[in-house]
């Protein structure tokens, strides 16, 4: 309940010194509008339906991209994990891949998929994927051996086995992996909705600077950071208290 | 007397049951050996020619100093392992690898902790196929026998050190294995739950008649559980000596007899440690 209080009481503070700020005019209105104007632009393009639709199609390409990147990160993990071989082949390739900011795949994208949604899936998909097969590697490969023997020892083989065992074990990492990835899956989204033209939050934003309209940018900037934030709380941050209430701080006994 | 109980005779030596308390033969170790190579090339003997036998339902303890080779013979027993040479055969068949009738409990117990301390009893069953409803019913049994009744929903995390014992006990007696292993597991334990597991133990282990190997570095310990104890020389691990245990049960730590049996014992462990330390000794000074 305090935490929450203070919290509330630094958000009011953001917005008065913000205020304060605007009305003493240090910079002119155009380039720096008033928590007023954006609450209004916010409302005007709820009303007109701009923004759901923006939301509605930014949402159905992170959910593809996302959910397509997840089940293959997954896979690959696992594959570089249990391989020498794949390790220090594909392993070090994700690796150096990891390095490359995900918008960096729209050219190569576009002049694959065209303008299409595709492409932008796409971005998307690279955005996260690299994060989740590290995360699961590093997961099923930090998983304590005496997991393994008591698992082998109960009778687990094969599948049941990584099913059973080296799943739920590695299960930490894989969820820090999901939430990193969709982190960065978010990232790209914007940025390659910002780039390439179509509709979504991202491409709501450019519009607001080609109509030099600096309360848009900013009612667009608060929603993306926004919805961001809401699908780690209720969906990672959640997850995450369920896995502490089950293993505890704990990671071997 | 002492003397009597303790006679060293050939056949105590070499490690066999005694035929007027175990009918039964149920694991036999014959002549093994297991040798280790090192990383540059040279080899390390662990165990050397070891013999012994396990009656059914018999309680054993193998105790010796440490880097005697006491893991690395559990291990060959429970099948994790395959000796150099020598046989190790359980109900006359000879042991191929690991399987659920040769359980082991480690120092590091493994239990599960994603799973509830129910669905950890009952992981074994599930592994095996067995029906769910079959399934809850054995491991609330075994529960119960572990006295654990009231924490089926637990996790893990949320348990105390002894209680954790117990977990696992259930989780690998519910699978009724033919020979129960348990390598030094209450050596982390404070000193109260360990009394109190000692009890848990042996009262389990007259209720179900489970053939149990238990390893320890501890004499008193092996005098207070064991029906035998095997005592394992230094590098390369042989079989020193075999003391059966005829003190009447449930026994007490401080009971003066069980304290005169492990200094008989501890007497002869001490000459094993010696060795170990004048030869790691030795290795130090020549540096």
């Amino acid at each position: 309940m305090r935490r929450r209080g203070e919290k509330i009481l630094f958000y009011v503070c953001v917005v008065a010194l913000w205020q304060v700020v605007y009305t003493l005019r240090v910079w002119p209105p155009y380039l720096f509008p008033s928590p007023l104007s954006v609450v209004e632009s916010l409302q005007a393009g709820l009303a007109d339906g701009s923004i759901p639709t923006a939301i509605g199609v930014s949402m159905r390409r992170i959910a593809i991209g996302y959910a397509v990147s997840v089940l293959f990160g997954i896979l690959l993990g696992l594959l570089i994990a249990t391989s020498h071989f794949l390790e220090s082949t594909v392993g070090s390739l994700v690796l150096s891949l990891q390095s490359l900011p995900s918008i960096c795949w729209l050219p190569f994208a576009v002049l694959w998929f065209g303008l299409s949604e595709s492409a932008i899936i796409f971005v998307v998909l690279m955005g996260s994927l690299l994060s989740v097969t590290i995360n699961t590697e590093s997961g099923v490969r930090n998983v304590p051996k005496i997991y393994l023997l008591a698992g082998r020892n109960l009778g687990a083989r094969g599948i049941s086995l990584f099913w059973s065992v080296l799943l739920p074990a590695s299960l930490p990492h894989l969820v820090s992996g999901l939430k990193q990835g969709w982190a960065f899956a978010w990232r790209s989204l914007i940025a390659g909705e910002m780039i390439f033209v179509s509709l979504g939050l991202g491409h709501l934003l450019m519009m607001g600077r080609d109509l030099n309209d600096m309360s848009q940018v900013l009612a667009v900037m608060t929603l993306v950071m926004l919805l961001g934030y809401l699908v780690d709380r209720i969906v990672f941050v959640n997850v995450e208290r369920q896995m502490r209430a089950r293993w505890g701080f704990t990671t071997a006994t | 007397m002492i003397g009597d109980t303790l006679l060293d005779t050939a056949s105590q030596r070499a490690g066999r049951v005694n035929p007027e308390l175990h009918q039964q033969v149920k694991l036999q170790v014959e002549k093994v050996s297991r040798v280790f190579r090192t990383p540059n090339n040279g080899s390390l003997k662990a165990l050397e020619d070891i013999s012994l036998e396990i009656g059914q339902g018999e309680f054993l303890c193998i105790v010796g100093p440490s880097g005697c080779g006491k893991s690395t013979l559990l291990n060959l027993m429970a099948g994790l392992d395959q000796p150099t040479s020598g046989e190790i055969r359980l109900d006359g068949q000879r042991v191929g690898g690991p399987g659920a009738d040769l359980s082991v409990i480690f120092q590091e117990l493994g239990l599960f902790p994603w799973l509830t301390v129910l669905q950890n009893v009952e992981f074994g069953l599930k592994m095996r196929g067995a029906g769910r409803r079959q399934r809850r019913e054995q491991a609330r049994e075994y529960l119960r026998l572990v006295h654990l009744s009231g924490f089926e929903h637990s996790y893990i995390h949320q348990l105390s050190g002894g209680m954790k014992q117990r977990v696992a006990l259930a989780r690998s007696l519910v699978l009724q294995p033919d020979v129960l292993f348990m390598d030094e597991p209450f050596a982390a334990l404070d000193a109260q739950t360990r009394d109190l597991m000692h009890e848990e133990l042996e009262r389990i282990w007259k209720q179900t008649g489970q053939t149990i190997a238990f390893v320890t570095h501890n004499v008193r310990e092996a005098i207070r559980l064991g029906d035998r104890v095997v005592l394992l020389t230094f590098r390369p691990g042989r079989v020193k000596s075999v003391f059966p245990v005829d003190l009447p049960r449930p026994r007490h730590l401080e009971d003066p007899e069980l304290a005169l049996r492990a200094g008989a014992v501890l007497a002869q462990l001490k000459e094993e440690i010696n060795k170990a330390f004048e030869e790691e000794y030795g290795r130090a000074t020549q540096r």
